[in-house]
């Protein structure tokens, strides 16, 4: 089996985990992080396509690392808009949760 | 053939990974935070110390040798004021 | 010497199990170290896919930065009352999760194992490219995100101040134009001034040559702007500096100049050389490192803001 296979399956399975946490987690925050374990279970794909397409002269096919690069980037800016959400829903409704039914309690008309 | 620096190069990395199992074993078995802290310390200035020194024959030129050293008080800076931080933290009650 | 494979079964097998610890802890705080220490094996995994400019974003990025922000934000978040206690999903429920998540992983993992032999590469499309409009540079990475793929990188260079706006705009309306909370409420703790005055002229310094370097080895605009974003962040959180106000002048400058000089480089191309984003071949060295080193200052003015947060209104 080839590092780059290994790494490939090893993407794979971050991909499963990630899915896993992010269905069951009811912390808003824990949701974030099994996302962005996914999103690095993806990158791995990316990257064992990248090393598969050595060519003569090159260990690696640069195309999809520079792919990878712009997305870890965007995907921390995505995470961070998350948060930010999430810390203004948690103080708008008084609740640390993703769950509709209960925000829709009546708040007592304290606003941030 | 190994040369003298091979073999120096291998002394100094082997006793820098024993330096980093002896603080693994501290961090899993000492019974409190201030303790794994004291561990973890060994490893850090110790283990990467001497890992360092081992590479410093291996390196590409006295550039190179020099940016290992560097990493290597990077390392220690950074590692003592975070032992510090966290060290605070543990005495306020904090986990 | 083989024990290369024995080495990747290992980091592998590592990956794995700090990412299930990651996943199954307890409480948010160690879930987040974790997940920081996954980003670090992961650098390593990367280098031994032969890719050490990911290997540096992933650990300044992924794992850095992330882990910053996802710890200011479980600070804030355990700083509001009535945080109500969840509740845990059924066993029912929890078990038709891991069927699907399994699913999902083993058709990846199928997708994988069936991946075309002999693999194609965009690599010799890239370097001709490249080397065509006179952007040959040492590092090919650097190459295609400036020259082959100049677009796409300018466009995530906009959806990073699009980031920060939409940050900013989660804010009270009556907050707006005022600065974000600071990053540590207590007072300077002389340990991480100590810190914070030695780690920053050093950690600029090792950015800006990682930045210059990117051009022929290992390295970039991107991991030099998030090293310099880093030294930024310390300082904050020593109270040496505190997170300016949004409606700030040179801040709002700062985040601009990496996309508007991008953005005039490209038409300037349209122009000069015939074609959108297009570098006149003698000129395109010079005029790459110009633009990385703007779009290095974007970087380190939109990363410390994307983790500061929205302005508040907090009298500190």
């Amino acid at each position: 089996m080839t590092p780059s296979v290994l790494a490939g399956l090893t993407g794979a399975a971050l991909v499963g985990f990630g899915l896993y946490g992010l269905i069951l987690h009811p912390h808003p925050l824990r949701k974030l992080l099994a996302f962005n374990l996914m999103g690095s279970g993806v990158f791995l794909v990316f990257g064992i396509v990248a090393r598969r397409g050595a060519v003569a002269g090159s260990r690696f096919d640069p195309v999809p690392q520079a792919m990878v690069i712009t997305g870890i980037v965007v995907a921390f800016a995505a995470s961070a808009i998350a948060v930010a959400l999430i810390l203004r829903l948690s103080a708008e409704s008084s609740h640390v949760t993703l769950d509709p039914e209960v925000w829709t309690k009546p708040n007592d008309g304290t606003t941030k | 053939m190994i040369t003298l620096l091979d073999l120096f190069s291998i002394a100094a990395i082997s006793a820098g990974t024993f330096f980093f199992f002896a603080g693994t074993v501290g961090l899993l078995r000492f019974p409190d935070s201030l303790t794994r802290l004291h561990a973890l310390t060994k490893a850090d200035n110790l283990g990467l110390g001497l890992v360092a020194l081992g590479l410093i024959p291996r390196a590409d030129g006295a550039l190179s040798a020099l940016k290992l050293i560097v990493i290597w008080v990077l390392v220690l800076l950074s590692g003592g004021s975070t032992s510090q931080l966290i060290g605070r933290a543990l005495r306020r009650g904090r986990k | 010497m083989s024990l290369l494979p024995i080495l990747d079964v290992v980091l592998a097998s590592l990956v794995i199990g700090v990412a299930i610890f990651t996943i199954s802890a307890r409480e948010l705080f160690a879930s987040v170290v974790g997940y920081v220490a996954y980003g670090l094996l992961l650098a390593f995994v990367w280098i031994r896919l032969y890719a050490p400019d990911v290997a540096l974003t992933e650990a300044a990025v992924g794992s850095g930065v992330t882990g910053v922000l996802l710890i200011t934000a479980g600070k804030r978040l355990g700083a509001l009352k009535n945080a109500a206690p969840e509740a845990q999903p059924g066993f029912a429920f929890k078990l038709l999760t891991a069927v699907l998540a399994a699913l999902v992983a083993s058709a990846l993992g199928a997708v994988i194992l069936m991946l075309p032999d002999p693999p194609p590469s965009l690599a010799p499309e890239a370097a001709a490219a490249a080397d065509g409009a006179g952007a040959g540079l040492g590092n090919p990475i650097t190459a295609v995100l400036m020259s082959y793929r100049s677009l796409d990188t300018m466009l995530e260079k906009i959806v990073l101040i699009l980031a920060v706006v939409g940050v900013w705009s989660v804010g009270a309306d009556k907050a707006w134009g005022k600065a974000p909370a600071p990053l540590r409420q207590q007072k300077p703790y002389a340990p991480m001034v100590f810190l914070a005055q030695m780690l920053a002229p050093v950690g600029a310094l090792i950015a800006i040559h990682i930045f210059w370097t990117g051009a022929n080895a290992p390295g970039g605009a991107f991991q030099g702007g998030a090293l310099l974003a880093a030294m930024w962040m310390v300082t904050m959180m020593a109270r040496l500096a505190d997170p300016p106000r949004i409606d700030s002048q040179w801040l709002r400058l700062a985040l601009v100049a990496g996309p508007a000089v991008f953005l005039i480089s490209g038409l300037a191309g349209a122009v000069v050389a015939g074609a959108f984003f297009a570098y006149p071949p003698s000129l395109a060295k010079p005029i790459i490192l110009f633009i990385e080193a703007f779009m290095v200052l974007s970087i380190a003015a939109a990363l410390p803001m994307l983790v500061a947060g929205p302005p508040s209104e907090r009298p500190d």
